[in-house]
């Protein structure tokens, strides 16, 4: 089994605790993991990216080759597509609806979910709007991993067990709030 | 799950680390960071404050030696320059407890401004150097580092770079070593290097490094996998070894592989591999050290592939998909980048200092022209891009005022540098005292939010302290102006730099507003506490 994930996002999308769910999660799975993040001057509302590979082998390179990415998980739409190059050819492009714009040159939104629409796997989710319903917009990056929860080889159980590890010093509020996210997310795709 | 940078940190820990020294510095900040937060590290009373800057970091960390205890200092590639006059001379007087210097590399420049590779460093100051492949080597090869730090009375070398500093893996801790008792050198003379003493002592560390390229115990980090196909032999240093491994799919290699971890590198191992295959590609992240090594004169006979013929790009990091190229494999490709996608280049925050700062700068200098900007290291360095295009130069760590000194020199009036507050206490201190005493027609911006922000928001050494200091410089108090730069004082401000700019003396304004960012954690962990 070889799970190789691009999580993509702007700095200060929360795109590090989506890879720390799955981290915990792949660890209570005892799964091989690398995980290759970005720290410094892009996090200024910069794109970032992380590379997440799982496998029940252990894991060579930390970046994962072009071509070769099973799974894009973006909680913002254009950011989806500057991994494109990694995606293979049936991997599945997850992506947030909603952009992020804080460049004068943002593309218009409706080309953009186009572009996305063009690959052969894709789900566009909103997962403001949804986060928002379940409780808070805040909760958006889990909203997107539970809709990309499908084609990351993890039981579901234990992304739950991981949130609540992650978010346990927040206390069940939060916890509830982030598990409720989760599962609308999932809920966006039928396999 | 440790990045590379905090399984360096554990294991300084485990290993009986008694002061750790640095400043902030992507990709090397989080090593630090972690020794600071760790309660293990706390209740072992491991000495862990920031530096004022990397020399400084560095000559503590030899103090800390000097005591017989083992210490360990981190730092950027760049934060080496800075380190190198007592990182050179460290080697010359040699350690007394073991003395490990983190040098975290950044091929491909996410975070820099140049790619210069820290093993060069090793070899100009005849030092041993580690070089991991991987989080849990590089928890382990701290421990040799140490250890062979105390058996050769060196400092050692830790290169890391990016990719490893900031790339998570699970990593199997070791035994604890508990800290070392103080002890004084046995030779009281030992860290006096006046010449005579040096002389000796310089005789003592070249030979030192070639029994280095001769111990066993360390070059056991080298090694040789042999392999059928010998029209090829591969030497893969540190993280490149992963990307060769990556494209043997799990598998050996078909060809013989040489591993490089630790320098100087016995030769025979290159010998062998350079006499049982056809060709050898050298595979390293930086600059061609072992392939110039191998390669001897260009000119030579014999096919050595690489960075310089080619096979590799000559500069940017490696990634699996280059090594396939080199290797002569087929790599895959998704599809390209849509053309919608545009670049998302860093920004200033919203509601920034720099930004409100930059405004009333940039008009106070309207009526000059152009070109008047010498600034430095720091998120206000994003000033160089639009909308504010406020910045003409960003070279090194203090580099605005001196380089302001020299251009008003050179006739360049107004002469203007931005600086931050802990880049100021970092290199810009020296620079004002030169100002000062040729009285330079020169207005120094102290940008101060009160952090070291680009790294992610460590305490600067200058909060509350940027006033006495200048004054204590010599800058006339009434020529240090302190300002803060929000969008309702932008009119005020904007005269006031305009005064000071019109001033042909030396003079300071220190616009100061807290970091957006360290304000709002500041905020959140006090509405947590109440």
């Amino acid at each position: 089994m070889k799970n190789d994930i691009i999580l993509s996002g702007v700095g200060g999308q929360g795109i590090l605790s989506i890879a720390a769910v799955i981290g915990y999660a792949a660890v209570e799975q005892n799964l091989y993991l690398k995980q290759a993040e970005v720290h410094g001057m892009s996090q200024r509302g910069g794109d970032v990216q992380s590379h997440f590979r799982l496998s029940d082998k252990p894991v060579a390179s930390d970046l994962i080759p072009y071509g070769e990415a099973d799974l894009i998980l973006s909680v913002e739409p254009m950011e989806a597509l500057r991994y494109l190059p990694w995606l293979s050819d049936n991997g599945w492009l997850v992506t947030n609806k909603n952009p992020f714009v804080n460049i004068p040159d943002y593309p218009k939104e409706d080309e953009l979910i186009r572009e996305v629409r063009k690959v052969k796997n894709n789900l566009v989710v909103d997962a403001d709007a949804i986060a928002k319903e379940t409780g808070s917009v805040r909760a958006a990056n889990i909203v997107m991993l539970g809709a990309a929860s499908h084609f990351i080889e993890l039981p579901i159980e234990s992304m739950e067990n991981a949130i609540r590890k992650l978010f346990a010093r927040k206390g069940d509020e939060i916890i509830d709030l982030n598990l409720q996210a989760l599962h609308a997310g999932r809920q966006q795709y039928k396999a | 799950m440790l990045l590379g940078d905090e399984a360096v940190a554990q294991a300084a820990i485990d290993a009986g680390l008694s002061g750790m020294y640095a400043y902030p510095g992507t990709p090397s900040t989080e090593i630090m960071e972690y020794i600071q937060a760790s309660r293990e590290a706390s209740s072992m009373n491991i000495h862990r404050e920031w530096s004022a800057n990397e020399k400084t970091a560095m000559e503590a960390a030899l103090g800390m030696s000097y005591t017989g205890k083992r210490s360990m200092v981190a730092m950027k590639h760049v934060g080496l320059n800075v380190a190198a006059d007592g990182f050179i001379n460290s080697a010359m007087t040699g350690v007394n407890g073991g003395l490990v210097v983190v040098a975290a590399d950044d091929p491909s420049m996410h975070s820099s401004q140049n790619e210069q590779d820290s093993r060069f460093y090793g070899k100009f100051a005849f030092v041993p150097v580690f070089e991991p492949s991987n989080q849990q080597e590089a928890y382990d090869m701290v421990f040799d580092a140490f250890e062979a730090s105390e058996k050769y009375k060196v400092p050692v070398l830790f290169r890391i770079t990016t990719r490893l500093a900031h790339s998570r893996s699970a990593v199997i801790q070791k035994e604890q070593i508990s800290q070392k008792e103080f002890s004084l050198p046995s030779d009281l003379r030992q860290f006096v290097l006046l010449p005579a003493i040096a002389r000796r002592k310089f005789k003592v560390l070249l030979s030192n490094y070639d029994s280095l390229s001769a111990d066993e115990k360390y070059q056991a980090g080298n090694w040789y996998i042999d392999g059928e196909d010998k029209s090829l032999g591969i030497v893969a240093c540190g993280l490149a070894y992963n990307y060769l491994a990556e494209n043997c799919k799990g598998g050996a290699c078909k060809h013989p592989v040489v591993k490089i971890g630790f320098y100087p590198v016995n030769e025979k191992l290159l010998e062998r591999i350079k006499t049982e295959c056809d060709e050898i590609l050298v595979l390293e992240e930086g600059y061609p050290v072992i392939e110039e090594l191998m390669r001897g004169l260009p000119s030579c006979e014999y096919r050595i592939r690489g960075r310089l013929d080619g096979s590799v790009p000559r500069d940017g990091e490696l990634n699996p998909n280059l090594v396939a190229r080199a290797l002569g494999m087929k790599s895959g490709y998704g599809k390209d980048v849509p053309e919608i996608v545009r670049k998302r280049p860093p920004s200033l925050c919203k509601g920034c200092g720099h930004a409100d700062m930059y405004n009333a700068l940039n008009e106070a200098l309207d009526k000059y022209g152009p070109g008047r900007v010498f600034s430095d290291i720091g998120c206000y360095t994003l000033g160089a891009l639009p909308p504010y295009n406020a910045i003409n130069s960003c070279v090194d760590m203090g580099a605005s005022v001196t380089m302001a000194v020299g251009a008003a020199d050179g006739g360049l009036f107004p002469s203007v540098a931005v600086i931050g507050d802990s880049t100021f206490t970092h290199s810009g201190m020296t620079g004002l005292l030169d100002a000062v005493i040729k009285n330079s027609p020169i207005t120094v911006i102290i940008s101060d939010n009160s952090t070291t922000g680009m790294t992610g928001g460590q305490k600067s050494h200058a909060t509350n302290r940027l006033e006495s200091i200048c004054a204590g410089l010599g800058v006339e108090e009434k020529h240090i102006r302190t300002i803060n730069p929000l969008r309702k004082n932008h009119d005020e401000n904007t005269l006031v730099m305009k005064e000071e700019i019109a001033y042909k003396g030396v003079s300071v304004i220190i616009s100061q507003r807290e970091c957006i960012q360290t304000a709002a954690r500041r905020k959140k962990k006090e509405r947590e506490n109440a």
